[in-house]
């Protein structure tokens, strides 16, 4: 890694380390059932980077985000029920729910469908698995040992230690599992977006025409940032369904795919933290709702959603970003340091 | 033969449902480019007038005709001068916008019904024979409203000064306006009208399948791909949509089965869409309404 992206990568691992430290303090601090809770988090924090990179880098608008995710987790339980270990059907998840998107996106990309469209298909192939695997519940609807129950899902076998499918996880080291993963895949986003092909994805998300003028194919790069960002999904899909122990259709619903796509708004599109950061503030918000019943889950979303929309449109770390970028400007340290940036430049 | 007119009226009666469901969200794209995500929760809102009304006692054929339209009409002209309006040439945030506003329908109409079946209305028609079977009445109405539907919105679009005026705006809104005519009205009004489409469809299939505060979302993937597929022309876009992907999920629901025939809907569109990105007006009948 040369210094150059190091540099632009230092807020990224600053983050990352933060995680880090948070990982392996919360087990000791938190009571096992918020352990628990968190682990849900942090799969659907998972999904939220993937979106956030694909919409906020990759400047595609995909309604269906939430379809990889609960095709990974589907994947993962019916292979690991029928491989009888958690270590290939991980890799499984990914790879088949990546070449789906694969796929898919190459109808897409490759028919030229413009964004709005892109936005609406995906969210009908996510409706559709809604629908299809809602049908599932009877004893005909099963692929090798497991059977798909229909509305109520298939209880998920937990994760094991690679290669020794006797000794599965605890909770808490499921958390550790989830945790570890979560950073991976922001490290591994923060390095994507700030390689070749990361930069190529947010000119083509700046100027479409433009980058294609270059010489890049565009719809090759946007195909790509589609397929990694699925493959992050289905890591999400698969600590979810580890967390809650079993996967439903639900994953596939309406609300759900609305909620990935206010995790993004509210945290803001161009960062990866922001997205994720959104997703633990509005699983406990929601969790919260969820104790009284003045106020609909539905209702409250609808209209965070259409007030980010309408008046916050970058979202918050963005916003905030700039806030703290504007005051800096204001000291004189900044002039300095610019002066000294100068004569370096010089010399 | 009479097994042939069964199945090709249950085939007719699956793309009269699709073209149904598709009006309301087709009026709003053709005209204004915006795809309107609260489509599912107009058609429910439909839904909800009708079994209020008849509970209160109001005959059901006045519920469904008159009062669901003119409800979910009313609602959309406030949707729009509300939210809308702000939105317009922005397409992605009209789109998450709308989206929010679907959830905020939902939410509403939990809050006040609660989330379970509200009282269902049965329909109010018997069984048609058709030689050795029978077939539904009320879907035999279905079928034969939604042709008038189709051509009263054509009639309209074809020979009335509103609809001049629209196809005006449709086709270039800037050279409207200079000419005098007050787009932001007529987005207005087209939004309302095809609120009201959407709260009619919303109110006839009320009897056949019950309402729910999220049944919305059982109609909107449908609706989109239709809309979607047929291309930006109203009448013509929604048609052929619905003829294509209708009479396929119609086809294969009839042989293995209407789990196969959604499936085999879906990858129809995907495929037509690789094929024709613009829908299929964007490619033939270009000139149609």
């Amino acid at each position: 890694m040369s210094s150059g992206m190091l540099r632009q990568m230092r807020p990224t691992l600053v983050y990352a380390l933060l995680g880090i430290v948070f990982m392996f303090a919360a087990p000791h601090v938190l009571q096992l059932f918020t352990i628990i809770n968190l682990t849900t988090a942090i799969a659907l924090a998972i999904l939220a980077l993937s979106l956030a990179l694909i919409w906020g880098y990759g400047g595609i608008l995909c309604f269906g985000q939430v379809a990889f995710f609960g095709l990974g987790a589907y994947v993962y339980t019916i292979s690991a029920i029928n491989i009888g270990g958690s270590t290939w059907a991980i890799l499984i998840a990914v790879l088949l729910t990546s070449a789906f998107a694969a796929a898919l996106g190459y109808f897409i990309f490759f028919g030229r469908v413009s964004d709005v469209y892109l936005g609406v298909i995906t969210l009908t192939v996510t409706l559709i698995f809604f629908s299809l695997i809602r049908r599932t519940s009877g004893p005909e609807y099963k692929i090798g040992k497991a059977l798909l129950g229909g509305f109520n899902g298939v209880s998920s076998p937990p994760i094991n230690l690679p290669w020794d499918a006797r000794t599965f996880l605890f909770p808490e080291q499921v958390f550790y599992v989830a945790m570890a993963a979560l950073i991976l895949c922001y490290v591994f986003a923060g390095w994507l977006v700030n390689t070749k092909f990361g930069r190529v994805c947010v000119s083509i998300r700046e100027n479409e025409l433009r980058s294609e003028l270059l010489g890049y194919d565009v719809r090759l790069y946007k195909l790509g940032i589609f397929t990694i960002g699925a493959g992050i999904a289905a890591v999400g899909g698969v600590m979810f369904c580890n967390g809650v122990g079993r996967i439903t259709p639900d994953v596939f619903n309406l609300y759900n795919a609305a909620l990935t796509i206010i995790w993004v708004i509210v945290g803001g599109r161009g960062t990866l933290i922001g997205p994720a950061g959104a997703t633990f503030a509005l699983f406990y918000l929601t969790s919260a709702l969820g104790g009284q019943s003045v106020l609909n889950n539905n209702l409250v979303l609808g209209v965070i959603l259409i007030v980010f929309v309408l008046l916050v449109p970058k979202g918050v770390a963005p916003t905030v970003i700039d806030w703290v970028n504007r005051r800096r400007r204001k000291r004189p340290v900044r002039s300095r340091r610019r002066r000294r940036s100068r004569a370096e430049d010089a010399g | 033969m009479d097994l042939v007119v069964a199945v090709l009226f249950q085939l007719i009666y699956v793309i009269a449902n699709l073209a149904l469901i598709s009006l309301g969200l087709a009026i709003i794209f053709g005209m204004m480019r915006v795809i309107n995500l609260a489509h599912g929760e107009f058609l429910m809102l439909g839904g909800y007038t009708v079994v209020v009304a008849t509970n209160m006692g109001i005959n059901i054929w006045v519920s469904m005709l008159i009062l669901a339209p003119l409800v979910v009409g009313i609602i959309g002209v406030i949707v729009e001068r509300l939210l809308i309006r702000w939105l317009y040439g922005r397409m992605v945030d009209t789109l998450l916008a709308t989206w929010g506003l679907s959830l905020l329908l939902v939410g509403i109409v939990t809050s006040i019904f609660g989330a379970s079946t509200a009282t269902t209305v049965s329909p109010p028609l018997g069984a048609v024979r058709i030689g050795a079977y029978s077939a539904s009445g009320y879907e035999l109405f279905l079928i034969l409203i939604t042709i008038a539907l189709l051509v009263a919105v054509w009639m309209t679009l074809r020979f009335t000064k509103l609809g001049l005026l629209a196809r005006g705006t449709m086709q270039n809104a800037e050279m409207a306006s200079s000419l005098g005519v007050s787009t932001s009205r007529i987005y207005m009004i087209t939004f309302g009208l095809g609120a009201a489409v959407s709260g009619l469809a919303g109110g006839l299939l009320a009897p056949m399948t019950g309402v729910l505060p999220t049944i919305g979302a059982t109609y909107i993937a449908k609706a989109f791909i239709t809309v979607i597929s047929g291309g930006a022309s109203i009448l013509a876009g929604t048609a052929a949509g619905s003829v294509l992907l209708g009479g396929i999920n119609g086809i294969f629901s009839f042989i293995a089965g209407s789990t196969f025939g959604e499936i085999a809907l879906l990858l129809a569109a995907i495929i037509l869409l690789r094929l024709m990105p613009r829908g299929i007006t964007g490619r033939f009948f270009r000139k149609s309404l």
